[in-house]
């Protein structure tokens, strides 16, 4: 089966999560071409290679460095046709998500987001996908010829297997329709790391007792390199910005490790981190549910563990 | 103007998931269900835009069984002005998107939750829009309305985007683009004789379909570690767990 995978670009980057994607198509066993958008370097793409792609197209539109996503559906419809692509993989995200749905349709694929591991291809095509926001899985099965789908984060592990992939040129005229959203601007969220990407994230609860206190659990963030995130009374009472509200009406993360401070671990909370690998959990109260759904627990005043613990960290490190 | 509302009917956020006869079926005993958090959302922002501007009307959608009806009238009690049930299982994105599209046709603007908090899928909006060429954005922040002209606010990875579109238009949205309404007396009681239409679904093949459903394997027991030793903490993450 030819594969197509839609590798995206951010600040002339390939995010890690689309690495992934490329992973994962390469560990179906079959032949992959990639297909990055907008402006980027060739060497990035060529290192593609490394993780099971053959083939990179390269549509170097400057028009497309803007992510619109109607757009790139277009592009992504035409490849898939021209390649004679049965499957379209991509890794979720606020552009590849909608786009990769776009696609579905202009395609008259079967689709399915949130999916957690690589096919099972014994009887129909079937994939597992994440649902009840990471409380309970769903296996379905995708009907038709084509077929586009979405990963979560950790579908497949991002691992070296190959050299330099070979980087083709390619273009798909657009039209003023494919334009009909503009962005206007974009505005970064402070702090380096991503949350939704980040590896290590630290979160901090109504224990933290107000905004002024966050400068400790920052220190434990940075010595880290981890993102910050918090609970949804936290963001609510404005003492950190909604984008670092995780849970289930907020940020979903998936981590190797999610460190919650003062965070008493509502079910709503814990939708949004169930996905993560490991969980430790600091909170006074012995009786917080967090616990439950921890890998290890201190029970204490974070005030006096944190700094303790951002020092452990960097005499680790 | 005309607003399109489409809400999904799902299990409170509290709710403890299960599933019955051989994991086939979603086990509903002791669950609580409500307007999809995220839709109730794009309800209150309907809401808003129907009182502050003169003759606009409000319609919600809903694709699901009879026993939905009782999700669609608390949206009736908070303020919409009829509502369309589509007869039918929302089993995935693509049926639930179009049997929307079947009905969107003629509203000005269509609102919905960026996603179902039981499926997840978070792409009816995106597929509505490409049904009927339209554009479609989610999650949405903050949306205004000037003539035929949307502002916009989207969220993205570690971030936010303005984007300005024009109507029609299809968005998915999210906090904080409106607070959730409370339906009060008057609205409970209006509700009861708004009209709900129902009407039967379009199209029967299923392009995706669900074999069974599975939960989680259940986590090991949590390890404690004495807050007079945060290093030892550092040195299982390290050792053990290989997290660091």
């Amino acid at each position: 089966m030819a594969v197509l995978v839609f590798v995206e670009v951010g600040e002339g980057k390939v995010r890690k999560s689309s690495l992934e994607a490329v992973a994962y198509a390469h560990q179906m066993g079959s032949g992959v071409t990639a297909i990055a958008l907008g402006t980027v370097a060739i060497a990035e793409l060529e290192m593609l290679g490394k993780y099971g792609a053959q083939k990179v197209l390269h549509v170097a539109d400057t028009k497309l460095d803007q992510p619109i996503i109607q757009a790139y559906a277009s592009v992504l419809a035409k490849a898939m046709q021209d390649e004679n692509a049965d499957l379209l993989v991509l890794a979720n995200s606020s552009l590849a998500t909608p786009v990769a749905a776009k696609v579905a349709i202009k395609t008259n694929a079967s689709f399915a987001s949130n999916v957690v591991e690589l096919p099972s291809t014994t009887s129909g095509f079937v994939v597992k996908r994440s649902i009840y926001t990471g409380k309970a899985f769903s296996m379905v099965e995708l009907k038709n010829q084509k077929k586009v789908i979405a990963l979560k984060k950790n579908a497949a592990e991002a691992k070296e297997v190959g050299g330099s992939a070979q980087v083709v040129s390619y273009s798909v005229a657009l039209s003023d329709a494919d334009f009909t959203t503009k962005i206007t601007s974009t505005e970064k969220a402070s702090g380096d790391i991503l949350l939704p990407e980040a590896e290590i994230v630290v979160s901090g609860g109504r224990g933290m007792k107000g905004p002024e206190h966050w400068n400790i659990l920052e220190d434990l963030a940075k010595a880290l390199h981890a993102a910050t995130g918090c609970s949804k009374p936290v963001s609510d009472m404005n003492w950190r910005p909604h984008h670092e509200h995780v849970g289930q009406t907020g940020v979903k993360v998936a981590p190797q490790l999610y460190i919650a401070i003062g965070i008493s671990g509502a079910i709503q909370h814990l939708a949004g981190v169930n996905s993560s690998k490991c969980i430790v959990v600091i909170n006074k109260d012995p009786e917080a549910p967090f616990f439950k759904a921890a890998d290890y627990g201190i029970v204490g005043d974070a005030f006096e563990i944190l700094p303790k613990l951002t020092e452990a960290v960097k005499s680790m490190r | 103007m005309k607003i399109l509302v489409c809400i999904s009917h799902v299990p409170d956020t509290t709710s403890k998931i299960n599933f019955t006869d051989n994991g086939t079926k979603f086990d509903t005993a002791g669950v609580q269900f409500i307007i999809g958090p995220y839709d109730d959302y794009a309800l209150a922002r309907a809401i808003e835009l129907k009182e502050s501007m003169a003759g606009t009307t409000v319609t919600v959608l809903n694709v699901g069984l009879a026993d939905t009806e009782p999700t669609i009238r608390k949206a009736l009690a908070i303020g919409a002005d009829d509502a369309i049930r589509v007869n039918a299982e929302p089993s995935d994105s693509f049926f639930v998107a179009s049997q929307i599209a079947e009905h969107a046709k003629g509203y000005d603007l269509v609102l919905m939750g960026r996603e179902s908090i039981d499926y997840n899928g978070g792409v009816v909006h995106a597929m509505v829009g490409e049904l009927l060429g339209i554009p479609s954005l989610s999650p949405v922040m903050k949306l205004d309305i000037d003539g035929s002209h949307v502002k916009m606010s989207r969220e993205i990875e570690g971030g936010k985007e303005s984007v300005e579109s024009s109507l029609p238009l299809v968005a998915g949205c999210q906090e904080p683009i409106a607070e959730w309404k409370i339906p009060n007396m008057r609205g409970i009681m209006s509700a009861r004789t708004k009209p709900l239409k129902v009407v039967e679904a379009t199209g029967s093949t299923k392009s995706v379909i669900t074999q069974k459903y599975e939960l989680p394997a259940a986590k090991g027991a949590v390890k404690m570690i004495s807050a007079d030793n945060v290093s030892d903490l550092v040195t299982r993450l390290k050792t053990e767990a290989k997290v660091l």
